[in-house]
């Protein structure tokens, strides 16, 4: 015990003096804290009433692109004065227990996502029937109106894929991969369709195990050894982008790698011309404009959209935004 | 054991005497839960404000069911001495061939329900069967069914489907009676409570007695404990394990309709993950991961600790980020504090 006490301290000692002797005079927190320090603050605006707004998606645990809807979400409950929370559930039924919970709650708005419509159904409904103004984001851009909810906020996927196969043609690219990192997404699989739809060239689909990174490297790298005449590899989530421009370079291939979703990586790889294009869908937007739109219907019965839903992308984006959009991906706000 | 002396009177045998009521339900092994699942409820019910309402505890008792139905299987399972990894997937499995066979088929939603019924159950007799005539732990076998079944569930979805979610089968004949079945909703006194709850309550029922009451319950406890031994005084060892499988399966089966009649359409990647919850509610309600101990209501009241937990933190308002860490802290502590119950129990027999 006297022996394991005295490491411990050694320990201790050592890691306290290994800080103090290192410091970086580049990045890390005293960097970020600059940079927040540039970023919206904030107090409420209006002297409307504390409304509280739930938020329930389906996203799994620690995922960046739900940070994002997040912080643009919290950001406009800061200025509307709403006490804003958020939940999440990869699987169905939790997901739909979860708005049963912000029902039961009584809250004075909702803001769900519709990735699995069927499952949510009854749980929009109940919503619904007790009175809480619902609104979609993000997926769902279909069954929105159907359901009920006063708007839905997002981006049409089959529209981005095409968006996507456009650039492609315009770029002349003759043989493009896409990689689904998330077998069973049904957006994916329309991004890929929208894409095969107008790219001009051919364009195959790659499934890949999402959640282990390796394994998609390997997965991509091996595609891209297999068959030199792929010239291009759109991939559908931000993290992503950079593993295969790895695979590539391990492949030896000239591919153009391309990215849904941005982020500080993607920002960087697009000034530097790793990677070619990036579409991006807003997903700040989506959460601001979501919590925004309750309290203006909350407030003044507005809704915007005229029964349409109303996009926040795809926005394609080059080496010409990207400096600009660096800065904001660095925030956390991109 | 040495014969008694002559002329000292016979000791009157320790399985005969009587114990007073205290001392047998500091023995049952679901004690260590309920003083947990007490613990849990006063606490959300002081911190979150909305807890206490009727329609939040209909939507917590449902949260809790959903796990339970596969929580008592499986406990009873683990009472047996077995692992079964495969039975969160097996619930979408369930739930995919009941759809996509009377969709298929064009046949009466029922049929597909029947059809889902022998699958699922012939999926556990697999289980059991490779695992009694085999050599590999039931860890390592189930491990390889659930990932054939979770590749299966994707492939044959998108094979027969051409997406990676089923057809709706809402407008087929049967729909609505086999919704009333596995996803209705019962309103007592204007709160909403849906029929998953009676499922849940009617499995602790049966399970219990079956685990207290019949000659199956004691060979399971048997098994569990020593199968070696089990097997030497005759108990059927490997119709027993068989037997729980497909008890598990059952418990897959109920909750994959379940899942079908509420939604009308599965997706065929969910249910992956979920084995480990219904592990955990039954080790959170006293049941030893070495088998021969445990009870259904114990896991039956680890799967409403998880429930309260996973809700409560929504009714509370917090952070969900840290739902897993209070899940696992739970863990610990249910299962250190069922160990000290079980240790002051046998040092008090």
């Amino acid at each position: 015990m006297a022996r394991f006490r005295s490491w411990v301290s050694i320990a201790l000692a050592g890691a306290v003096g290994l800080t103090l002797a290192g410091c970086s005079s580049t990045g890390g927190k005293r960097a970020e804290d600059a940079r927040k320090a540039a970023s919206a603050q904030g107090r409420a605006a209006v002297n409307t009433p504390r409304w509280t707004v739930a938020m329930v998606t389906h996203s799994g645990d620690g995922d960046t692109f739900w940070d994002i809807v997040q912080s643009g979400a919290k950001q406009a409950a800061i200025k509307d004065n709403i006490n804003f929370l958020y939940s999440h559930s990869d699987e169905a039924q939790q997901q739909a227990q979860l708005v049963d919970a912000a029902v039961d709650k009584k809250v004075d708005g909702l803001i769900v996502t519709l990735a699995k419509p069927d499952a949510m159904k009854a749980a929009v409904a109940r919503a619904e029937k007790a009175g809480i103004p619902v609104i979609t984001v993000n997926s769902g851009s279909e069954e929105s109106k159907k359901f009920g909810a006063l708007t839905h906020i997002g981006q049409d996927e089959t529209i981005a894929g095409r968006a996507v196969g456009e650039e492609l043609n315009k770029r002349g690219r003759k043989k493009a991969l896409c990689i689904l990192h998330e077998q069973g997404n049904v957006g994916h699989e329309q991004r890929c369709a929208g894409a095969k739809e107008t790219f001009k060239g051919q364009m195959q689909n790659l499934y890949v195990e999402g959640t282990n990174m390796p394994d998609v490297q390997s997965s991509i790298g091996a595609k891209l050894q297999a068959d030199k005449s792929i010239d291009s590899v759109v991939t559908l989530g931000a993290p992503f982008a950079a593993t295969a421009v790895k695979a590539k370079q391990d492949a030896g291939s000239k591919a153009e790698i391309d990215t849904f979703d941005l982020n500080e990586k993607v920002a960087g790889g697009l000034k530097d011309g790793t990677l070619g294009f990036a579409v991006d869908q807003q997903p700040y937007l989506q959460g601001y404009e979501a919590v925004d739109l309750l309290w203006l219907y909350r407030y003044n019965a507005d809704v915007l959209g005229g029964g349409k839903p109303v996009l926040t992308g795809p926005q394609i984006i080059t080496k010409d935004q990207a400096a600009k959009l660096e800065e904001y991906t660095n925030r956390g706000t991109r | 054991m040495s014969a008694a002396a002559p002329g000292t009177p016979p000791l009157t045998d320790e399985r005969l005497l009587k114990t007073s009521p205290l001392r047998k339900l500091m023995g049952r092994p679901e004690l260590g839960s309920v003083v947990g699942a007490i613990a849990v409820f006063l606490f959300f019910a002081i911190f979150a404000d909305s807890f206490l309402r009727a329609s939040s505890l209909a939507t917590v008792l449902y949260a809790s069911s959903t796990i339970g139905i596969m929580a008592v299987p499986v406990a009873l399972l683990m009472i047996g001495g077995e692992f079964d990894l495969s039975a969160g997937v097996m619930v979408t499995t369930s739930a995919l061939v009941s759809s996509m066979f009377s969709y298929q088929m064009t046949a009466n939603v029922w049929v597909g329900v029947g059809v889902s019924l022998l699958f699922t159950l012939a999926i556990g007799v697999f289980n059991g069967v490779m695992l009694t005539r085999t050599d590999p732990p039931s860890f390592i076998i189930t491990l390889g069914t659930f990932l054939m079944l979770t590749g299966m569930n994707l492939g044959f979805t998108k094979l027969i489907s051409g997406t990676v979610s089923t057809k709706s089968i809402s407008d087929m004949e049967g729909f609505s009676s086999a919704k009333d079945v596995f996803a209705s909703t019962l309103t007592v006194g204007g709160v909403d409570f849906k029929i998953t709850i009676l499922w849940w309550l009617a499995l602790i029922v049966v399970a219990t007695w079956i685990l207290l009451r019949t000659r199956v319950g004691n060979w399971i406890y048997a098994v569990g404990g020593g199968e070696d031994a089990a097997r030497a005084v005759g108990v059927p060892v490997n119709k027993t394990k068989i037997g729980l499988y497909m008890g598990v399966a059952f418990g897959a089966w109920i909750s994959g309709q379940h899942l079908l009649f509420s939604f009308e359409v599965v997706q065929s990647g969910e249910g992956v993950g979920n084995e480990l919850i219904y592990i955990i509610a039954a080790v959170i309600g006293g049941c030893l991961i070495t088998g021969g101990y445990g009870s259904a209501v114990g896991a039956a009241i680890g799967a409403l600790i998880f429930g309260m937990t996973s809700k409560g933190i929504v009714f509370a308002e917090w952070n969900p980020d840290w739902f897993k860490f209070f899940l696992g802290a739970m863990l610990l502590l249910a299962t250190l504090l069922n160990a000290w119950v079980r240790k002051r129990a046998e040092a008090t027999k």
